[in-house]
């Protein structure tokens, strides 16, 4: 017979104001086995787990149930208490009726009786609980990095910088992302390349970190400390290893017309082309869909001209093998497709720009050699109207719901950049509010009001038209509650940001949960920013939320420091709550083994009985050390000789006997 | 076939050719346009306070008929297209605006926004369709026309559901298929001025002499609209080439001279 403790958490008022909580300490107090029963105001603070501490050697407790909020949230803790006061940390059970209960109930009646039933399950399921040991599991001290640009690079650089292995993968053919499309950078205004660049070369030059351009994240298998990743390199037709980048190539090549995705299509590329001088590995890529020899098998002019032979037409996607112990996820984002947004005129207008286009109109290495010229008729323009939140902030449908974050910031940049470099220029902003909270930010907003003279106009816009050649923007000005139609000779669209699309997929290979919004789902918004629910995984950068690049750098470096943490680990407490099979039971069906996402069972032969009566039957083994404790194999089991310790049927069963007992 | 038809005051005087036209053009491309019998005043406009009810009953009388009668109804002015709509969208959606309007009406059986309601020109485009129509014009328009909008039919997008509120194409498509040759021009989704005529007449004519000027600069020898209201001012401040739609549509077809 067990010897139970029960503790309720007040949490405050978060329950308290909705449970009874002294009802549902006299009430769970005469269930069978409970020995003790008290709540308490925060049982997760130090006092809290003093009490619990005490209780159970002064009960001589055998287990103890903790009413409080989700087990997401403090089960560890409560392990932990357990640990310390001798107790098996798996003799705990948490009954959540914060998140389950309080949050979701006004009613203090019903609240106070379901937190009653909810508690009632979790004493009733802890009777048969049993105590339990985790294994030991060892840690590739290896880590994986997917996506290469800001986030990437400095997470990378601080991993390796700890003297661990780090391997970044990337789907373009060279690290550097968006930063490396950007002009200069707000607050300070220095060069992007000039501060991305060193970076670059120090991945590519750290013994530690090896990277793998052009490829992607094929599988993903095994748990944290083990992880085993396929990764896809995708055929360059160019042998990275000859290949010098001199160029040769990219002049002789006859098809010219690919357009430049570096310089967002504002200008084209050869079908053979180096993304970009400063890309790393500085190493040519064949456009498959452009190149005249792939598609037609004739013409092998850059394989005639290079004078390393590096050119291979022949050259095939290659999978490689890895392990890793932890895993970054990098991706980043892409600026919104427009085609919602036809009042801008953005498909019919060639003066109608995205910011990150006019960031390639001013970059000395664009398609104007930072001339800025505005692209339909390389004049320079004389009037710019900027217009904020273009599908930010929109609950209409059209757009995204939150603040890109980043877009007042760089259009202050880029009108002051403009005012700067040609003051004759007169630049407008429509706004609906500006918001620019950081280190030396709103002084450097207000730069560009009061010293460069921009005109910053309160209102959004309606239409942008062309007449006469002029493309007019009318748009509300809020303050004098006037319509303005201001005759512009380009348009720049603060576009909004939004995950790029490859992370649905990554998503899915790493069970990363993922908002409405695309963005990853970090493991707590306050406390745990940059880990994942799943263990091992870890976030930086705008996959997660909209983020600047000096908030992109603190969140990769936090990233790796946890990498760092992890790796630094000769071994990991594994999950004991695994499967198990009963041999006497199983008839070796195989439907376990199929439902397995994490491969942890085998099959073997084995001998029953003695002498004359021995029969060999195939039968099921769990891998512990793989085994995650999904479950789906023992609700696939037909013999029921699966079972998941610490989630046993029969203690699944028993919570739902008390759950459903009047 | 037949189509219960709500046309509202306005088509039986300020714009009777446009009721006019519209019923001669239907009952030729073999659709007949059955006024609902004793309808009343769509409202005017859709009253944007949560709490106004009484606005509502009128357009609910309408729908409920309809909704025995077919579960189609059939509107033509952009206005009284525009309260229908919204007004049946709140019995749809708005569980409060529903209940009061139900309680109050005390009906057979609670109206919930069953009906499907279509302007005229959703009719030409997915029950008549328009290559049909192009088949049965007998006299092709050939001229220049730019298709005006004004915002009734097309906002608020997500209600209305009509077409692209920044780009509409509908009227464009219809301007083909009666042979015309429709002319795109910057002003066609703008406001006319609509009601504001009654209390600032300059601002009006300041956004309908916009729109004229925006149609005439890219050739369009006539404007076209949809709402009487929108066809009033352009006319008043200048729009002697502006016409109903269905009166393009029934010289087309041959049943007006």
């Amino acid at each position: 017979m067990q010897r139970i403790g029960v503790f309720i958490c007040h949490c405050g008022t978060n329950i308290a104001a909705t449970v009874n909580v002294e009802k549902v300490t006299e009430a769970l107090r005469k269930e069978p086995c409970v020995v003790f029963a008290d709540n308490y105001q925060y049982m997760c603070s130090e006092n809290g787990q003093q009490l619990i501490k005490n209780k159970i050697k002064e009960y001589n407790l055998t287990g103890i149930v903790v009413c409080a909020c989700s087990p997401r949230m403090h089960e560890g803790t409560f392990r932990k208490t357990a640990e310390a006061a001798g107790l098996n940390p798996y003799m705990v059970e948490i009954a959540n009726i914060r998140e389950q209960c309080s949050w979701i109930h006004k009613d203090i009646d019903e609240a106070t009786e379901k937190a009653v039933i909810l508690g009632r399950t979790a004493i009733a399921k802890l009777t048969l609980n049993t105590p339990l040991t985790a294994g030991e599991t060892g840690v590739t001290k290896r880590a994986l990095v997917i996506g290469g640009g800001i986030a990437g690079i400095q997470c990378a650089l601080d991993i390796a910088d700890a003297g661990y292995e780090v391997d970044i993968v990337e789907k373009r053919p060279t690290i550097g992302g968006r930063m490396s499309q950007l002009d200069k950078t707000f607050p300070t205004l220095d060069c992007s390349a000039c501060i991305l660049t060193p970076k670059m070369v120090d991945c590519a030059q750290s013994e530690k970190i090896k990277l793998f351009t052009y490829s992607e994240v094929e599988e993903v298998k095994g748990f944290v400390g083990n992880f085993k990743v396929k990764i896809k390199k995708k055929a360059r037709y160019v042998d990275e290893t000859k290949c010098t980048g001199c160029g040769v190539c990219m002049a002789n090549c006859p098809s010219k017309k690919g357009l430049n995705a570096f310089n967002m299509n504002l200008n084209t590329r050869p079908a053979i082309y180096i993304p970009f001088a400063q890309a790393i590995p500085n190493v040519a890529v064949i456009d498959p869909e452009q190149c005249i020899k792939l598609k037609t098998g004739k013409c092998g002019l850059c394989q005639m001209k290079c004078g390393v032979g590096a050119i291979d037409y022949t050259q095939k996607d290659e999978y490689v093998d890895r392990e890793y112990g932890a895993i970054v996820v990098a991706t980043g984002f892409k600026p919104i497709d427009l085609t919602n947004f036809n009042e801008y005129g953005y498909a019919d207008n060639k003066d109608v720009i995205t910011s990150l286009e006019l960031e390639r109109l001013m970059n000395a290495a664009g398609p104007t050699k930072g001339v800025l010229l505005r692209p339909s008729d390389n004049e320079h323009p004389k009037v710019i109207t900027f217009i904020q939140c273009v599908g930010s902030r929109d609950v209409s449908g059209c757009g995204k719901p939150y603040c890109s974050k980043i877009c007042c910031m760089y259009t202050a940049k880029h009108a002051m950049l403009i005012r700067e470099k040609y003051p004759d220029t007169e630049v407008h902003v429509f706004y609906i509010d500006v918001r620019t909270p950081g280190k030396n930010y709103d002084e450097f907003y207000r730069r560009a009001v009061e010293q460069y003279g921009v005109d910053y106009i309160k209102g959004m816009v309606g239409k942008v038209y062309n007449e006469n050649g002029k493309l007019m923007v009318q748009g509300s000005n809020l303050l004098d509650n006037t319509q303005v139609v201001i005759p512009s000779d380009l348009v720049v669209l603060a576009t909004a940001i939004e995950p790029d699309p490859s992370v649905r997929d990554i998503a899915s290979k790493l069970t990363i949960s993922i908002d409405t919004n695309n963005f990853l789902t970090e493991a707590h918004a306050k406390l745990k920013p940059v880990e994942c629910a799943t263990a091992g995984v870890f976030l930086a950068g705008v996959c997660q939320g909209p983020k600047d690049v000096p908030e992109t750098v603190s969140q990769a470096s936090a990233a790796a420091s946890k990498v760092i943490g992890l790796l630094a680990k000769d071994k990991l407490k594994g999950n004991p709550c695994v499967a198990h099979s009963d041999e006497m039971m199983c008839t070796g069906c195989s439907q376990c083994a199929r439902v397995c996402p994490y491969g942890a069972i085998t099959y073997e032969d084995k001998t029953f009985g003695r002498g004359a009566n021995a029969t060999v039957r195939r039968v099921a083994v769990v891998n512990p050390a793989v085994c995650q404790g999904c479950g789906a194999c023992t609700v696939t089991c037909p013999s029921g000789a699966m079972d998941l310790h610490g989630f046993s049927s029969s203690q699944i069963l028993k919570e739902i006997d008390f759950i459903c007992k009047k | 076939m037949k189509i219960c038809y709500y046309p509202g005051c306005t088509l039986k005087n300020q714009a009777k050719r446009l009721d006019d036209c519209a019923r001669l053009s239907a009952e030729a491309l073999g659709v007949t346009m059955e006024e609902i019998p004793e309808w009343q005043c769509c409202g005017g406009v859709y009253p944007m306070a949560k709490d106004e009810i009484a606005t509502k009953l009128s357009s609910v009388r309408a729908l409920d008929y309809a909704k025995h009668h077919g579960g189609t109804l059939l509107t033509l002015c952009s206005a009284c297209h525009n309260v229908i709509k919204r007004v049946n969208n709140d019995m749809a959606t708005e569980k409060s605006i529903r209940d009061k309007v139900n309680n109050y009406m005390r009906l057979d059986e609670r109206y919930e926004g069953e009906t499907k309601v279509i302007h005229y020109l959703e009719m030409l485009k997915d029950i008549v369709g328009f290559d049909n129509i192009k088949k049965a014009v007998k006299n092709p328009v050939n001229k220049k026309i730019g298709a005006y909008y004004g915002c009734l039919l097309l906002r608020p997008s997500n209600v209305m559901a009509f077409d692209n509120p920044e780009n509409p194409t509908i009227l464009e498509d219809f301007i083909s298929a009666i042979g015309g040759t429709p002319v795109k021009y910057p002003f066609r989704n703008e406001c006319c001025g609509a009601y504001v005529s009654l209390t600032n007449k300059s601002l009006t004519e300041q956004k309908s002499k916009k729109i004229l000027e925006s149609a005439a600069a890219v050739g369009a020898e006539l404007v076209l609209t949809a709402c009487p209201l929108c066809y009033y001012n352009l006319k008043k401040n200048g729009g002697d080439n502006v016409v109903y739609f269905t009166e393009l549509l029934a010289k087309a077809l041959g049943v007006t001279e």
